[in-house]
């Protein structure tokens, strides 16, 4: 079985990525009863004995001593990090993978990219050497950041390039947060049009959320929750969004309850690849599957069910649902209507006591109602795997590669225009040594060669799928 | 048209004295083909050791010898080993299936009898080929020689794999290749499953016309199975409601089981045929060009409904016939419509594949009847010169194999393995949904990484269009 890497950068990455870790220590917890340091647990979680003094620690096998997580935390901050390593998480940490610096980022991609990639470069690449040499195979860097501040969007991004060089045979999955509209940087289209030419130039595929589609999942679920009509019927420890197991008011930490959601996705995205099923689906799988043509690499995911009820006999009937809300706009984790739009490529990935004729009987059911690319019509990627979340019985994350992600591209773009035009702020920027205006240019024409491609592809939406003809043989 | 039958395995006949079985190695790659390989070994297994064999006991006897010996060596504490070797890129499923096997306590896999790696295939054919297979030849390879040098002697090899996946279909064509370079005078089978039309793997069309295209080379014969047939049959004749791969592959290995357990050779009672591979390649790929070969299997039901049911070989051949006729892949919703060309007269124009009723017209057939007075049976409506293609008489292109001894728990079963055109339909579809994605060059760049170029596609889609001709030009 192969290892992954979670590299968090900045606030927003950090702050993710701890709920990531709590999270997986639950689920493992919850799976693994004996107390045995296995594979499944090695994916995400070194074995320490704490006595040991510096790097001879490590354990293969046998009794848990003392989890490590395989992650690398860079900030340039050190609110965030100081929180964690004081938090209940702290001995979850190696205290030496960490990278940070006091002054922070400005929310300025430039400072993140240029100034402070240079400056820690040759500590980045020696971290994340580190942590690969504890790998016994390493498939995977996760990379958690956001899209519209300075650390996790220029240095989250210089990070990719680092990589790509470094480790050309690992995959770079990045979960990327997209500033929403009313977003309260007022740089963050700069900063995004920026990381968007890394993403389209070093990411394996690229998993976009904006927190406003997490904010409205939440609102959304309190609604069910407080209006009553569920009552006691909700599961404890079932909510997507609770972190403690007991759901409470969410007025006291909004971000929590979202963080928890990119969380969930995170595990979910690697549960077949840790545990055993009748249809596994490994991380590879996934690149292989969804992206058939390297630059449209952009995946939109959607998680199901967000709470499930205590009645333990699941009828198909709401096992159904749980498939057609996948489809559902108000489930996705970017504002996305894939049912209106184009697939090129879905993926299912399932886990629980579902079965193949369950699975098969839903996409009999949904695609009719969906829209494929005419070379790939029949085009689902689907796996079974036995573990359900903690707290579900079932539960269904959806992939799709879909021409629904263009809108937000879209509206990126235009507000960077609206700020560019203006020249507003772009001082900032171009103060910095290796910034000139060439990189905005730049940047924004990969954006639109990559909206480009989008609509092209939505241009063949209404168009009548033809077979092609076939090689003429002679026999 | 020059017709070659594999003589080789006539001269291993001349064997003295001995009158058990030559044995099989079963090679199961990647996923699929490790939990159908344990289902199929159980299967096997539970039928030899099955009380109701509706047989003498010296019948039994022999019978469970003859199975044995095919398929399972011994352990020293008398524990049967079968006779497989399990690879897989990634070890889930090889941990999975050696521990279900040896918690049976019945039969088990060899310890050493695995290759694993670490990071699987990652659904992509040329990784398996063109990576994992040149780097794990000698171990992959070694490992094969230590089964065969168990057997005292050696049928061929039979291969689980699918043909969606990466390790199954990409490994599985490379080690198919390098059996037929070591081993060439030993025969192979290669086991494929055809995924669900409605994707389980979104490149699988590419996978699938890769291997058939590879395999039509260094194979001898392609047995294959239809997910989505052998799902129809859990849901109509088991009535299974929640149906999972387990009971799939169950239903898959009932279907295995019944055409590779030992059956009689002409001479006589205690005499099982020695050479299942040779025997079947011999009556029913009588020429390389044609090498499909699909799988009928009656009465398949649930236990339930088994106990209250009675068959008479009349009326399970009589349904057999028409499901061969008629294309149906279950005796249930078979087309008694279609019916054959009357004899003499040419047959109803060429198949075309978007003809709606077409009658499917066979090369050659083999019949494998089991249990009570199954001498009785009368097979002759499955002579009729017009179910088969011209080129054969049908003394040669059908032959019927009987033996008194039931199989499972069935009084009476009858198989059918043809070699017809039933699979051109379902092949024309893969190869035309493979062809209109590689009109697009969708995924290409997935392979291209590993060497597998424009031109090995054009070259497979070349030969896959040659063989739906030929089937269609019978």
């Amino acid at each position: 079985m192969t290892q992954s890497v979670v590299v968090q950068v900045g606030q927003c990455g950090n702050q993710i990525g701890c709920c990531f870790w709590d999270l997986a220590l639950r689920e493992h917890a919850a799976v693994n009863k004996k107390g045995i340091y296995d594979e499944a647990i090695s994916s995400f979680f070194r074995n320490v004995d704490t006595r040991v003094v510096g790097d001879g620690g490590s354990i293969s096998k046998g009794k848990i001593c003392s989890l490590k997580a395989r992650a690398v935390l860079i900030d340039m901050e050190e609110g965030v990090v100081n929180e964690i390593l004081q938090g209940p998480l702290r001995d979850v940490f190696d205290s030496k993978q960490l990278i940070t610096d006091i002054s922070g980022s400005g929310n300025n991609w430039a400072v993140g990219h240029k100034v402070f990639g240079s400056l820690y470069q040759e500590k980045i690449l020696e971290k994340l050497r580190k942590s690969a040499e504890h790998c016994d195979c390493l498939q995977c860097f996760f990379i958690i950041h956001s899209m519209g501040g300075g650390t996790g969007s220029g240095l989250g991004t210089f990070l990719l390039k680092v990589l790509e060089d470094e480790f050309p045979e690992v995959y770079r999955f990045v979960t990327s947060i997209y500033p929403s509209g009313e977003d309260d940087v007022i740089t963050s289209p700069y900063n995004s049009i920026l990381a968007m030419k890394e993403l389209n130039e070093h990411a394996d595929c690229v998993l976009p959320i904006d927190n406003q589609s997490l904010f409205d999942i939440i609102s959304k679920i309190d609604v069910m929750v407080n209006s009553g009509k569920l009552g006691a019927a909700i599961k404890p420890k079932s909510l997507v969004t609770s972190s403690t197991g007991v759901f409470k008011k969410r007025q006291e930490k909004p971000f929590d309850a979202m963080n928890n959601i990119v969380a969930n996705l995170l595990l979910n995205l690697t549960s077949s690849a840790r545990f055993e099923g009748s249809l596994n689906m490994d991380l590879n799988e996934i690149s292989m599957n969804l992206v058939p043509f390297p630059q449209l690499h952009y995946l939109v995911s959607s998680l199901t069910p967000l709470y499930t009820l205590a009645d333990v006999n699941i009828p198909p009937r709401r096992l159904d649902q749980m498939f057609s809300d996948a489809f559902s706009k108000d489930h996705q984790l970017i504002r996305a209507d894939p049912r209106h739009s184009l697939y090129l490529a879905c993926a299912l990935m399932v886990r629980g006591n579902v079965q193949i004729s369950d699975l098969r009987r839903n996409i009999e059911r949904l695609k009719p109602s969906l829209q494929f690319v005419s070379w790939n019509q029949e085009g689902w990627k689907t796996s079974l795997c036995s573990v359900p979340p903690v707290g579900h019985s079932h539960s269904l994350l959806a992939l799709a590669n879909n021409t629904c992600v263009k809108p937000t591209f879209v509206e990126l773009k235009e507000r960077f225009i609206r700020l560019y035009k203006k020249k507003a702020h772009l001082h900032h920027y171009l103060q910095i040594e290796g910034m000139e205006e060439s990189c905005f240019s730049e940047a924004v024409s990969s954006l639109s060669a990559l909206i480009q491609e989008y609509n092209q592809l939505d241009a063949t939406k209404s168009m009548p799928v033809e077979d092609l003809p076939r090689l003429n043989v002679a026999v | 048209m020059v017709l070659r039958l594999p003589i080789a395995h006539f001269f291993e006949g001349v064997c003295f004295g001995l009158f058990l079985s030559m044995s099989i190695v079963t090679v199961q790659l990647g996923q699929c083909g490790n939990q159908i390989g344990f289902e199929v070994f159980d299967a096997l297994f539970n039928d030899s050791h099955c009380p109701r064999g509706l047989c003498s006991k010296k019948e039994n006897e022999a019978y469970q010898a003859s199975c044995k010996e095919r398929f399972f060596s011994e352990e020293e504490n008398g524990v049967p080993l079968a006779r497989a070797v399990l690879v897989d890129m990634e070890p889930k499923v090889i941990n999975q299936t050696l521990s279900k096997a040896a918690r049976s306590g019945r039969w088990k896999y060899g310890q050493h009898s695995c290759f694993c790696q670490k990071q699987g295939s990652g659904n992509n054919w040329a990784y398996g080929y063109s990576v994992h297979g040149p780097r794990h030849e000698e171990s992959i390879m070694n490992l094969i020689r230590k089964e065969v040098e168990k057997c005292d002697s050696l049928s061929g090899f039979f291969i689980i794999m699918s043909m969606a996946g990466g390790t199954g279909s990409g490994l599985g064509a490379f080690v198919t290749q390098n059996l037929q370079d070591q081993y060439s005078s030993a025969l192979k089978m290669n086991q494929i499953i055809w995924p669900y039309g409605t994707g389980e793997v979104i490149v699988q069309n590419y996978n699938s016309i890769l291997t058939l295209s590879h395999l039509y080379r260094s194979s001898d014969a392609l047995l294959v199975h239809e997910n989505d047939a052998v799902h129809k049959i859990c849901a109509k004749l088991m009535n299974i409601k929640q149906i999972s791969f387990c009971d799939i592959n169950q239903v898959l290995a009932h279907q295995l089981g019944s055409v590779f357990q030992p059956t009689y050779s002409g001479e006589g009672s205690f005499h099982y045929r020695r050479n299942p591979l040779g025997d079947l390649m011999e009556n029913l790929v009588p020429h390389p060009e044609f090498k499909m070969l699909g799988v009928r299997n009656i009465p398949q039901m649930s236990e339930n409904s088994l106990a209250y049911s009675t068959f008479t070989w009349a009326g399970l051949l009589k349904h057999l016939r028409q499901m061969l006729i008629s294309n149906a892949k279950m005796e249930e919703g078979i087309d008694w419509q279609v019916r054959p060309p009357l004899s003499g007269l040419p047959p109803l124009g060429k198949m075309s594949v978007n003809r709606e009723i077409h009658f499917n017209t066979s090369i050659a057939n083999l019949v494998i009847l089991r249990g009570k007075d199954a001498h009785s049976a009368d097979v002759g409506a499955f002579k009729d010169p017009a179910l088969y293609t011209s080129w054969l008489e049908p003394v040669h292109a059908f032959n019927v194999w009987k033996t008194q001894r039931a199989f499972r728990k069935y009084e009476r079963s009858a198989a059918l393995v043809s070699n017809s055109q039933s699979l051109v339909k379902p092949l024309d579809r893969i190869v035309g949904k493979a062809w209109n994605m590689f009109a697009s060059r969708a995924y290409l760049h997935q392979y291209t990484k590993f060497g597998i170029e424009e031109e090995d596609f054009l070259d497979s889609f070349t030969l896959l269009e040659q063989v739906i001709a030929s089937y269609c030009n019978l």
